[in-house]
């Protein structure tokens, strides 16, 4: 041991070195081994994995909106289409002094505080190379401007992108809607894939009903990003498809006539082609402006809207339900003669009231003074309130429902948008549903004259009025006329949609009735015959008021002394040409008294824009 | 004996390696793993030519060192030894003083001309001084020289990890129990020890590392648990390493690196650019060459004719191998990332400075010594 401690053993020495090298390259040779596999474990055991998460990292799918299609009316003229619109936007990377560059722009082109609030609230949250947009909607002034200036700012730029645009603005708000940023709730039922970037859909409306049309099909890039998301390069494209272009059975003339016939009143009119069901014409006034909707409407317009008195938001012509007065009776007499109850021959004596047996009440003629005896055909002429109690009570509610009902009253008519109301149609069988009493017959004589439960939406009365002129032919209401593929000029025409025919009904009875609205227009004692004079073709109607106010026992009603809200509605229905017709309307006009002296001639200007000046 | 009179005429027949004291099998594979690194780092670099050129441009003033060390005798080495460590010591004292006046980490150290890292001093002068001391006398060294040479590894090494740079302290660590080993030191007091780190480890995690030092150890564990965080550099990394497969994506189209989803990669993660682009393949063939320096390496060592250098260039290669083996295991997530370079293949001056320095002292042990069966 001494000598080990003083002297070096050089062969024992050597021999525990070249141990401990040996030791040492086992060590290593495993660890190498041991790093061998576990590449081997990563490159080819999980290399599919691995593969995938790398694919993962590097490939983003972009959709791409497509087009949204446009809507025109039956002419070809545009009602919505996509307008180019201008943004401002800024890549935040590309700019080196930013309060110099907003300072720099808000000298050309307005910034208001708000802009600034919002762009620098996003500027935080985007990233470095993605632009973020500062100013919408770009006037083509300021677009001008900007233009001239655009060297002074690097990395600012002009963003084109498309934005729905409604040149008809009110005139067409009603049938066509508008699109609106998608929410919440639509998020819940749009294919979350089709509508990938998509940023608008369809809120009322045409733009509504026919949004799966309109909107296309979404298209797809494949892009190659870095880790923070830039895009380099751009490996495969999908383009969208654009969505249908829609033609409407509308007449964009109509539609503007009609709304300036209707003039300061709140009203409705509605305009359909008989043959088809063709929705002609569909106006409520007054309208409103769909633009602001589009890209979000700002507090005071909306609450200046919801304000307004005559609610313009409001579509009288789907779901105003009003009663139809005066209007009813060509189908009450139409049951009449169908069902038997009377004929053209029989005559009733009209004293200017009707009375129940055994009961006091008196049912009030419009004409105090009475009819004397009158018959069918003049009893609608002359709009005979006796005539009709008298029928009506003979026909029973039952028979009334019934026959009513297969003209579509008290049920949607099934036209191509969403927005429609049912009106009522009522029976015993309702009133002891809904409200659990028994229906007096009393009830079923105001019925006779369109007042009472009874209710009816313009649309309504329109369709029913195109079945009785077309004699029982009947068609779902529709808007749509046709359809265009993108990139297409052949029109696929929607075809009508026929609802089961009124039957049952001799020709002659039909005959009767439409000779009898003939003569509402053209007779000298007709309720509408200042229209009639002078018409180059042959139209046939029917007047009606409606009552918004109950005139008690022995009142009268005293136009003058009413309240405007508490007037009567004016209600108007005509076809023409009697003999072949092509265009039914209905108007209403709230509180505007008499059918014959104010709706007439609204319905009278329509006539005659279509029949005499448009060319189908 | 007859095998060194073999090596004696083999130096006599390659007349100008023996005068330049160059080892050839060396010197191959130092410039073939050189040359393979510049090639990836032409790739993870982006395509960046400049970056090359000065990475090329320090191997070349790294290898003119070596050469230059290889010419120095292992005597003079022997000789210099202890004030090389002393220096090294006081500079890391010098950095740390600094580094309070500037608070925060300080590993530098300006010299107005240079920026160094007095760590790396320590890579080569720990080694050195540990040969030095346990060459003095017989091997294997008695109890209480091996409680002088723990405490010659304590300083420095805490000094490092003080700094805080927790990777170099414990490859110098590391190197420093690779001298012990390989002087002789009893297994049984490496069983020892193995029990110790237990607590050690314990009372390092509580009192001795930083939040972020903690942070990285708890991701190694579970990387997936902090995917966008501190795992996100492992999983980046092993995916690149994975979705290489076999054959690799192919030079210059390594998605993961070229896509900036890789971290550090052309520094601490080109082993993952590799891998990425070459595929198990590339990466095996670059740990073959790193097997050959290293068998080389301790080759040399078994051949070296004292206690001095034959446990310098056992310990040197070692750590070279501990280097290699670390990265490779941080990029493929067998170890936690710690900042440790790839051998010759990651971009940066002073390490490859470091190790072939190491290098051309392996060359000068080799090429220096005396014939003794003559």
């Amino acid at each position: 041991m001494l000598r080990h401690i003083h002297l070096k053993d050089h062969f024992l020495e050597t021999r525990l070195f070249t141990t401990r090298v040996v030791v040492a390259l086992v060590f290593m040779v495993l660890a190498m081994l041991g790093l061998i596999g576990r590449l081997f474990y990563l490159q080819v055991v999980q290399h599919e994995l691995f593969s995938t998460e790398s694919e993962d990292n590097r490939v983003k799918i972009v959709a791409l909106p497509p087009n949204r299609g446009l809507i025109f009316d039956r002419n070809g003229v545009p009602l919505a289409d996509n307008l180019p619109s201008y943004h401002l936007e800024i890549t935040p990377e590309q700019v080196k002094d930013m309060d110099a560059t907003l300072r720099g722009l808000g000298a050309i082109i307005d910034l208001r505080s708000e802009d600034l609030d919002r762009f620098k609230k996003m500027l935080e949250r985007t990233r470095r190379f993605d632009a973020v947009p500062l100013r919408f909607h770009l006037s083509e002034e300021e677009v001008a401007k900007f233009s001239v200036n655009r060297y002074r700012f690097p990395g600012v730029d002009i963003a084109v992108r498309l934005s729905r645009h409604y040149p008809l603005g009110k005139y067409a708000v009603q049938p066509v809607g508008y699109v609106g940023r998608i929410d919440e709730n639509e998020l819940q039922t749009l294919d979350p894939a089709n509508y990938s970037g998509t940023t608008h859909s369809g809120k009322i409306g045409v733009e509504k009903s026919y949004e799966s049309l309109l909107h296309g099909t979404v298209g797809y890039q494949q892009v190659e990003i870095n880790a923070q998301g830039r895009v380099l390069r751009v490996l495969k494209t999908t383009p969208p498809v654009a969505g249908q272009n829609l033609y409407l059975n509308i007449d964009f003339r109509l539609q503007v006539i009609a709304e300036a016939a209707l003039g300061d009143y709140d009203g409705a009119m509605v305009a359909i082609d008989p043959n088809t069901g063709g929705v002609l014409a569909l106006v409520s006034t007054p309208g409103y402006d769909p633009e602001p909707f589009v890209n979000g409407i700002d507090r005071a317009t909306y609450k200046a809207l919801q304000s307004n008195p005559g609610k313009p938001l409001y579509n009288r012509a789907l779901r105003g339900q009003y009663p139809p007065g005066s209007t009813i009776k060509p189908f009450i007499g139409l049951a009449g003669l169908a069902l038997g109850a009377t004929d053209a021959d029989h005559h009733i004596f009209c004293p200017g009231y009707f009375q129940l047996p055994g009961v006091t009440h008196k049912y009030r003629d419009w004409r105090p003074q009475g009819h004397g005896s009158i018959g069918l055909r003049d009893a609608i002429i002359q709009s005979c309130d006796v005539y009709f109690y008298q029928l009506a009570l003979s026909l029973g509610i039952d028979r009334i429902h019934d026959f009513l009902s297969r003209f579509g009253f008290g049920s949607n008519t099934g036209i191509d948008v969403l927005e429609e109301k049912p009106g009522l149609l009522p029976s015993r069988e309702w009133k002891r549903r809904t409200r659990n009493q028994d229906w007096y017959p009393g009830e079923t004589l105001i019925t006779g004259i369109g007042q009472g439960y009874l209710l009816t939406t313009p649309l309504q009365l329109a369709s029913a009025t195109a079945t009785l002129s077309m004699r029982g032919q009947r068609y779902a209401p529709h808007l749509l006329y046709a359809t265009q593929k993108p990139g297409d000029s052949a029109l696929k025409l929607a075809p009508p949609v026929p609802l089961p025919k009124v039957d049952g009904v001799e020709p002659d009875a039909w005959q009767d009735v439409i000779d009898a609205m003939t003569g509402v227009v053209n007779s000298a004692r007709g309720t509408a015959r200042s229209i009639g004079a002078n018409a180059p073709y042959l139209i046939a109607g029917k007047t009606g008021t409606a009552q918004v106010f109950g005139i008690k026992q022995g009142e009268k009603y005293n136009k003058n002394a009413l309240d405007v809200s508490l007037q009567d509605h004016a209600l108007f229905i005509a076809f023409a040409p009697v003999e072949h017709p092509r265009i039914a309307v209905a108007v209403i006009i709230e509180h505007g008294g008499h059918g014959g002296s104010v709706g007439a001639p609204m319905v009278r200007t329509v006539m005659d824009q279509y029949l005499l000046y448009s060319t189908p | 004996m007859s095998f060194d009179s073999f090596e004696s005429s083999s130096h006599a027949r390659k007349g100008w390696l023996a005068r330049l004291h160059l080892d050839l099998p060396l010197l191959f594979g130092l410039l073939i793993t050189a040359a393979v690194g510049l090639v990836v780092l032409y790739s993870a670099s982006g395509r960046n030519m400049d970056m090359v050129t000065n990475q090329a441009l320090r191997l070349a003033m790294a290898f003119a060192g070596m050469i230059l060390v290889a010419q120095i005798k292992p005597q003079q080495l022997r000789l210099w030894t202890p004030w090389l460590y002393g220096l090294g010591v006081v500079l890391l004292i010098a950095v740390l003083l600094m580094g309070q006046i500037g608070k925060g980490a300080q590993r530098w150290l300006d010299l107005g001309v240079i920026r160094f890292q007095p760590a790396e001093i320590l890579k080569l002068g720990l080694p050195m001084m540990l040969a030095w001391f346990l060459a003095d006398s017989a091997l294997p060294p008695r109890p209480w020289r091996m409680i002088a040479a723990v405490l010659l590894i304590v300083v420095p090494v805490a000094l490092i990890a003080k700094q805080p740079d927790l990777g170099t302290a414990l490859l110098v660590a590391c190197a420093g129990f690779f001298a012990l080993f390989l002087a002789g030191l009893r297994w049984r007091f490496m069983a020892w020890a193995v029990l110790l780190i237990v607590p050690v480890a314990a009372l390092m995690w509580h009192y001795g590392m930083h939040d972020y030092q903690r942070q990285r150890v708890l991701t190694f564990l579970d990387p997936e648990t902090d995917p966008l965080g501190a795992g996100y550099h492992i999983i980046q990394s092993m995916i690149a390493v994975g979705s290489g497969g076999i054959y690799g994506k192919g030079w210059l189209n390594g998605t993961q690196s070229h896509l900036d989803f890789l971290p550090e990669r052309h520094t601490d993660f080109i082993f993952a650019v590799l891998s990425e682009e070459f595929g198990l393949i590339g990466a095996v063939i670059l740990l073959v060459l790193y097997a050959f320096l290293i068998v080389r390496g301790l080759y040399i060592a078994t051949q070296a004719q004292d206690t001095y250098t034959r446990l310098l260039a056992g310990t040197l290669t070692l750590t070279f191998f501990v280097y290699v083996f670390v990265n490779a295991g941080m990029v493929t997530g067998l170890l936690p990332v710690v900042g440790v370079p790839l051998p010759l293949v990651s971009y940066g001056g002073t390490a490859v400075v470091t190790l072939l320095t190491g290098f051309g002292m392996l060359m000068s042990i080799h090429t220096h010594r005396k014939l003794l069966a003559t």
